[in-house]
């Protein structure tokens, strides 16, 4: 089905089903351990034997030699595949750094061999016997030093932000110059581990030259064509399955050495093998969110009009990555007829930097919300207002382009009403609460609502049971549930009725889990698969399909009713792709929110508290108001943790992220968050979908940790421009403690 | 507080004992060979109670009671989500306290009795806790979810028991299930998909239940 013009009524509007918080179908798995993740498909494969990953101790140079005829011998010791041992291999789709083969060390722990034992005991104690003589070479390992040299690129974050590396609307420096109030700020923003809970695993099994992978993978038909790519061997003798994804946030968007080492080493053993990366390895041997160094700067009207704005960022990757597309959003989010969008990249060679939640925007809004926070306080603006009053309907960069649907001001304005933020007091500083002193903090959220190709099967049995498979991952989205609901509503079948199955390459390629898009996109695909069903059994049960109403189970036109298994004898399986065409170029399709945020600072210690937490989101119809929510608290708990506490700290001498597990690299636990609000706006976007839906997975981390900065300004009169936003960086600066 | 160069090397040994590899940057060729293990390994017996059956064991001595469990009787259910103690995914309840089995070895828990996920409910006999999470949506991926869940069971048991908290103001008195206490005690439980708002919700909702 190609989408190419607005949708209209559709089946979908009656809302029986789709639109309800239903429950996870697939929550009493969850709930009970007995989801089968991918680690632990014992069933799959009888004898699996144990992979241990071993990787690199430098983090540039060459491989001279390793010595495995000690660990060979160790007890249970089955196969030792090591880089010098194998070719470079080719890199997958979206791979930066290579995963394995040839003697050149890219970046720290990039994986330079496993051991394949009896047992996982075995196989780690084997790995310590092994030895490596390195030729390290010097590598740049410092962002702030060599962002001096960083060049303008363009770049894609894959993930609905990008552009070239220096955009221009008007002259943004002539009429900087000429405003008579300016803010100009530079700000930095961390390296960021996905964490997801889940270690990248995978069981692999080879049948003859057919390998099937058994992996923990958000986007199955990349996964599949890069694993035959990575192995040399033809796509159709490659199978992926992975129903059940323990969190990935973009960190298992792509093929990563877990998967390829269990492939290689169940070849060497001979046997099926099974590989985790063991936690301290996944930050530096997997990717993450690059840090960035960002300038800001705005000029306005006194009465708060934006006449100039400017964003440009600059972040590290190693040669071959992207820039992180910080900038993105300042393109579209306010108006200004001056405007100046620049990107610069610098190479480094710490581990490879790629897309996590919202690339591009999450960092970005960081610091575009913390500057306008600035701006609005040089204005003596109350903040929302200000951004009320720069808001546009249009591209700023292409003023003919309408946004579809867009209702930043509905969120801002709603939002403050129900935070109680005409109590906010302007003066920093100046609320204390006890020990605390309080502040409150409001943001933009902004993210792109990108629609990609999705595809599924409908299969419909005699018991009028409707099963669809697709390709299509849930990692924790709620995939499971909306797919069923978007069924259940199109065949006019209770949910119980609807069986889904997800994750298998043989099934249909569907958009996959990233960038926000598989939502909209993968029940789009459920969508037009359903609907060419209907015809089929219209067709069957010689019933005109535009005259067929599908309900409680049955198909009735006029007196006449059915019951839809009826129409199934033998079975009947259809199977269709969403396609979309241009409304994405000729419309802005993005989504919107605001959040505000209330936190205490400790008057003696600086320790920072997260009180309350509001996000208002703006994002078409909401296919299940539950796991929606869900979305968005999740993003809201880890823009927390970036405003707050995130950090891979960086050894600039070695090369490394020193705090390379979770003990160091802290994330926001139960203590840190409090009860969160969200609010979704009735709308829908019929531009976007034939599910009128839009993207909602990525929103709620898109400006959250600035309105937590902004919260920290608001009740110290502090502002720290170099996240996360510690107490040390607090504590010299803070008001006398009265 | 020690100097800069103090620092130095004691990172320097941080970083080689995280690290096969980097270890041997070091070290000549073979310079592990006089301590290494080429014997078997060491098995022992060992015999558990987990979610009320008799289980008996032959393991090599360095499995965890997480492996034990999650390879050798295929009770899979405890997650691995950092092997180190930091996350939680493993926590199960033993003889009444709920532990990160990660960080144990299951031969050191002779008789124990344990009590993982699946004893907790199966899917069509969800135990309380379980429900509370389905209806609170008190997850996402569910990677972390049979560790918030065992730990929100023991966790009110502990509060019933009057076992004091870091936030806990008056120790003389009875405990309280308060969202303060369920937050501090349940922090040992990393969620990355960042569901706390609503597991607090789910705790909250069981310990409200008449026991």
């Amino acid at each position: 089905m190609k989408f190419d013009t607005p949708a209209t009524q559709n089946p979908i509007d009656q809302l029986k089903v789709v639109g309800k918080p239903t429950d996870r179908i697939d929550g009493k798995y969850k709930t009970t351990g007995t989801a089968p993740f991918a680690y632990e498909r014992h069933d799959v494969a009888a004898n699996q034997a144990y992979g241990y990953v071993i990787g690199a101790g430098i983090a540039k140079g060459r491989i001279r030699a390793m010595q495995v005829d000690e660990a060979k011998r160790a007890p249970g010791v089955l196969a030792i595949v090591t880089t010098l041992d194998t070719p470079r291999l080719e890199r997958g789709t979206m791979n930066t750094a290579y995963l394995f083969g040839g003697d050149q060390v890219q970046h720290y722990h990039q994986a330079i061999a496993v051991v394949v034992a009896e047992t996982f005991e075995e196989a780690r104690a084997a790995s310590f016997l092994v030895g490596v003589d390195y030729a390290p070479e010097a590598g740049k390992f410092d962002l702030a030093a060599e962002a001096r040299g960083a060049k303008p690129v363009p770049g894609d974050s894959g993930e609905g932000s990008g552009g070239n590396g220096e955009e221009r609307v008007g002259d943004f420096e002539g009429a900087f110059a000429k405003a008579p109030v300016t803010v100009d700020a530079t700000y930095t923003t961390a390296d960021e581990s996905h964490a997801m809970m889940e270690p990248h695993a995978t069981v692999a099994a080879w049948d003859g030259d057919k390998v099937t992978l058994w992996t923990s993978n958000q986007m199955i038909a990349w996964g599949h064509g890069s694993v035959a790519k990575i192995l040399g061997i033809p796509k159709e003798n490659v199978r992926i399955d992975s129903p059940f994804v323990g969190g990935g946030f973009g960190g298992k968007l792509f093929v990563r050495a877990d998967a390829v080492l269990a492939a290689l080493g169940a070849k060497a053993a001979g046997r099926p093998v099974k590989v985790a990366l063991t936690r301290p390895l996944i930050a530096n041997n997997t990717t993450h969110r690059p840090a960035t160094i960002q300038r800001v700067r705005i000029g306005a009207t006194k009465d708060g009009t934006i006449t100039a704005i400017a964003h440009e960022s600059t972040s590290g990757n190693l040669p071959d990555g992207d820039p992180e597309t910080a900038v993105s959003q300042t393109k579209l989010l306010y108006a200004g007829a001056n405007r100046l969008a620049a990107m610069k990249l610098a190479l480094l060679d710490l581990p490879e930097g790629n897309a996590m939640r919202a690339p591009g925007e999450a960092p970005g809004l960081m610091v575009l919300e913390a500057a306008m926070d600035e701006m609005a306080e040089k204005l003596g603006l109350d903040p929302v207002e200000f951004r009320v009053r720069n808001d546009t309907q249009v591209d700023p960069h292409a003023p003919d382009r309408r946004f579809s649907h867009r209702d930043l001001v509905g969120c801002l304005k709603l939002g403050a009403e129900k935070f109680g933020w005409a109590k906010r007091s302007a003066k920093p500083g100046t609320v204390r609460d006890g020990q605390w002193l309080v502040g409150v903090g409001v943001a933009s959220a902004f993210r792109n609502n990108m629609v990609m190709k999705s595809g599924a099967r409908v299969r419909l049995d005699e018991q009028g049971t409707v099963t669809v498979e697709t390709d299509m991952t849930d990692i924790g989205t709620g995939t499971y549930t909306i797919i069923a609901q978007t069924a259940a509503e199109m065949m006019g079948v209770p949910l119980e009725k609807v069986v889904v199955r997800l994750g298998d390459s043989s099934f249909p390629a569907s958009a996959g889990s990233g960038g926000q898009w598989g939502a909209n996109s993968s029940t789009s695909g459920v969508y037009a698969a359903c609907m060419k069903l209907r015809e089929a059994v219209a067709q069957r049960l010689g019933i005109n399909s535009a005259d067929a109403v599908f309900e409680d189970g049955h198909v009735r036109s006029g007196n006449r009713a059915v019951p839809l298994g009826d129409a199934a004898q033998g079975g009947l399986t259809v199977e269709d792709t969403i396609e979309f065409g241009d409304l994405s170029k000729t419309y802005q399709q993005s989504t919107f929110g605001a959040h505000f945020v209330e936190v205490g600072v400790d008057v003696h210690t600086a320790e920072i508290r997260v009180r309350r937490m509001l996000a208002v989101c703006a994002a078409g119809r909401i296919l299940n108001p539950k796991s929606a929510r869900s979305q968005v608290i999740g993003g809201m708990t880890m823009g927390t943790g970036a405003a707050l506490m995130e950090e891979l700290v960086v050894d600039t001498e070695r090369g490394f992220f020193a705090n390379h597990d979770l003990a160091g690299y802290e994330v926001p636990v139960h203590a840190d968050i409090p009860h969160q609000e969200v609010i979704f706006l009735d709308e829908v976007d019929p531009i976007s979908s034939p599910m009128k839906a839009k993207g909602v997975g990525e929103l709620g981390i898109c400006g959250v940790g600035a309105a937590v900065a902004n919260a920290v300004y608001n009740a110290t009169g502090i502002r720290v421009r170099d996240y996360p936003i510690t107490l040390d960086k607090l504590l010299d600066h803070m008001p006398e403690a009265a | 507080m020690t100097g800069s160069g103090d620092f130095d090397l004691n990172r320097r040994e941080l970083v080689a004992g995280g690290s096969a590899a980097a270890a041997l940057t070091s070290l000549p060729r073979g310079a592990h060979a006089e301590t290494t293990p080429m014997d078997r390994p060491t098995r022992m017996k060992v015999s558990l109670t987990v979610n009320g059956q008799h289980r008996d064991l032959e393991l090599d001595t360095r499995t965890s009671l997480l492996d034990a469990a999650r390879e050798h009787l295929h009770l899979t259910g405890s997650k691995k989500g950092c092997d180190h103690g930091q996350c939680g995914a493993c926590t199960m309840i033993v003889d009444g306290r709920r532990i990160n089995a990660c960080l144990t070895l299951a031969v050191m828990h002779q008789g124990a009795e344990i009590t993982t996920i699946e004893g907790l409910g199966q899917p069509d006999t969800l135990h309380p806790m379980q429900a509370a999470f389905v209806k609170h949506d008190g997850y996402q991926c569910g990677y972390c979810t049979p560790g918030q869940i065992c730990s929100g069971v023991a966790v009110l048991a502990e509060i019933k028991a009057g076992i004091p908290s870091h936030v806990t103001a008056d120790l003389n008195a009875a405990s309280q299930v308060t969202e303060a206490e369920i937050r501090e005690r349940m922090s040992g439980n990393i969620c990355r998909c960042g569901a706390y708002s609503n597991i607090v919700e789910a705790i909250t909702e069981v310990a409200g239940r008449p026991a």
